[in-house]
């Protein structure tokens, strides 16, 4: 579980994140959404540790990210599982290289050992077989996984997903979606997703922060989302056609 | 912290890369310098009173004190800076530094640090550009039938002064230097998208190769004048 209370972060005295207070909380898949601008991306980069906040408190599993020690830090960081947007593959490894990369980094395991936890892993994203590929030779949508799969090989207790289904077509960004739900109720991680989809909202959000100019606008989960009357979250919502034909099919009682 | 096991092929890949990468152009180009500077020499000289092994010794000269090191490391800015400069600058544009940090792998310690260790192995490259400068000036000289091959080797060991070389040398270690962490540094720090990669590694080069030229201005004052 990943707590934060009433963050703040300025750049060149311009506040972007203006008091976010707000759990994520763990073995569900915790979506921030907004506008772009309005301060997701400083917020993942706040609890990564990445940006340092001017104000407020980022709390892993009860005890402040102020309060921990460097070493303490390191060990956070084994613990942390990213998926970038664009995937950030190493591009001179092979895939069974980039999996294998944290183990690597952070354990001292047998080189056996290693290989035996990738092809799980892998096989666990249906890419099994693809080991020797290099990221070049593989779909965007294969990057996703492998890079979902390099997130998850040292067994995180938190994960977080930067746009994982940007650039891919709706069949593949539900695949990842769903994969994504899947490994969090499996690992019981606290997995942090930031998104503008709203498909994907509406096929995993658990628990939903809706940012807008760095304020928490509104919270809930995908069911609450479709049926609030906040105007903030409605014209965000139902920006997109198909969303917009969708309401208005359901007010006709279609 | 990187871990040895990891730096260490780190390091292999880096020379690799960098030292063996580089054989190929810096033998080719040493050996037809070396060839070219000991036509010209003996071309232009025309006067019977000037002793023919002139050209072998002018030849070492030029090949060792400025050709093989500063020459040949112009080029090495262009073909090795560039490629240090783009294969980082990739990584930071699509976020694999990030994936780095994220990690908890300090970024600047994983990147180039292992480059500057490869370039450690740089003089060697200069060494055999130097043997093959001489090669390609003696192929010249005495298949073209200008100097007679006792002559030339006469030529080659007159006036030999053993500074020469480890001026040569120091300055190479210092070039090896700037060609790691110049281009490291414009591929590191660059921001935006891919041409903005093409952009630095431009700029890079231009840089390198300034820094190469002062520098080999400031050591050839201090250690020879």
């Amino acid at each position: 579980m990943i707590e934060v209370e009433d963050l703040h972060k300025a750049f060149d005295g311009e506040e972007v994140l203006k008091g976010i207070d707000f759990t994520f909380e763990k073995s569900k898949t915790n979506i921030i959404i907004g506008q772009s601008g309005s301060g997701k991306s400083v917020l993942l980069k706040c609890m990564l540790g990445l940006f340092t906040p001017e104000k407020g408190i980022i709390k892993y599993d009860g005890k402040p990210y102020s309060n921990f020690t460097e070493d303490e830090r390191k060990d956070l960081s084994k613990q942390i599982g990213m998926v970038f947007q664009g995937g950030a593959l190493f591009d001179s490894m092979t895939v069974e290289e980039n999996v294998m990369f944290p183990l690597k980094m952070f354990t001292k395991k047998q080189n056996k050992e290693n290989e035996e936890r990738v092809k799980e892993v892998l096989k666990r994203v249906n890419l099994g077989g693809n080991e020797k590929k290099m990221p070049s030779e593989i779909s965007g949508g294969m990057q996703k996984r492998v890079s979902i799969a390099r997130a998850i090989v040292n067994r995180p207790k938190y994960l977080f997903c930067d746009e994982p289904n940007s650039g891919l077509d709706p069949k593949t960004a539900t695949v990842i979606d769903n994969l994504i739900q899947e490994i969090t109720h499996e690992y019981d991680i606290t997995t942090i997703i930031i998104t503008h989809d709203m498909n994907s909202v509406l096929e995993i959000g658990e628990n939903i922060a809706f940012l807008k100019n760095g304020v928490l606008a509104w919270k809930g989960d995908k069911s609450q989302i479709f049926k609030t009357d906040d105007e903030t979250v409605t014209d965000f919502v139902y920006s997109s056609d198909l969303f917009q034909k969708v309401r208005e099919a359901q007010q006709q009682g279609l | 912290m990187t871990k040895t096991s990891v730096l260490k092929s780190l390091i292999l890949k880096e020379i690799d890369d960098l030292i063996i990468g580089s054989m190929g152009i810096v033998s080719f180009l040493s050996f037809f310098i070396g060839a070219v500077v000991a036509l010209q020499t003996a071309l232009n000289l025309n006067n019977p009173l000037i002793p023919k092994s002139l050209v072998a010794y002018a030849a070492r000269q030029s090949i060792v004190l400025e050709f093989a090191p500063t020459f040949i490391s112009i080029i090495m800015a262009g073909k090795v800076g560039s490629y240090i400069t783009s294969s980082i600058g990739s990584m930071n544009v699509t976020e694999q530094i990030d994936a780095l940090e994220v990690m908890g792998i300090n970024s600047l310690n994983y990147l180039i640090f292992p480059k500057i260790i490869a370039m450690l192995f740089y003089p060697f490259v200069i060494a055999i550009s130097m043997f093959l400068g001489i090669l390609g000036a003696y192929t010249a000289a005495v298949m073209g039938g200008f100097v007679p091959p006792d002559i030339f080797v006469q030529g080659l060991q007159e006036d030999f002064i053993p500074f020469h070389l480890v001026y040569a040398f120091i300055k190479t270690f210092l070039f090896a230097f700037i060609l790691a962490t110049v281009p490291a540094y414009h591929g590191y720090y660059m921001k935006g998208g891919a041409l903005e990669v093409g952009e630095a590694s431009t700029t890079s080069f231009v840089w390198t190769s300034v820094v190469i030229i002062i520098t080999n201005y400031a050591v050839t004052q201090l250690l020879l004048s």
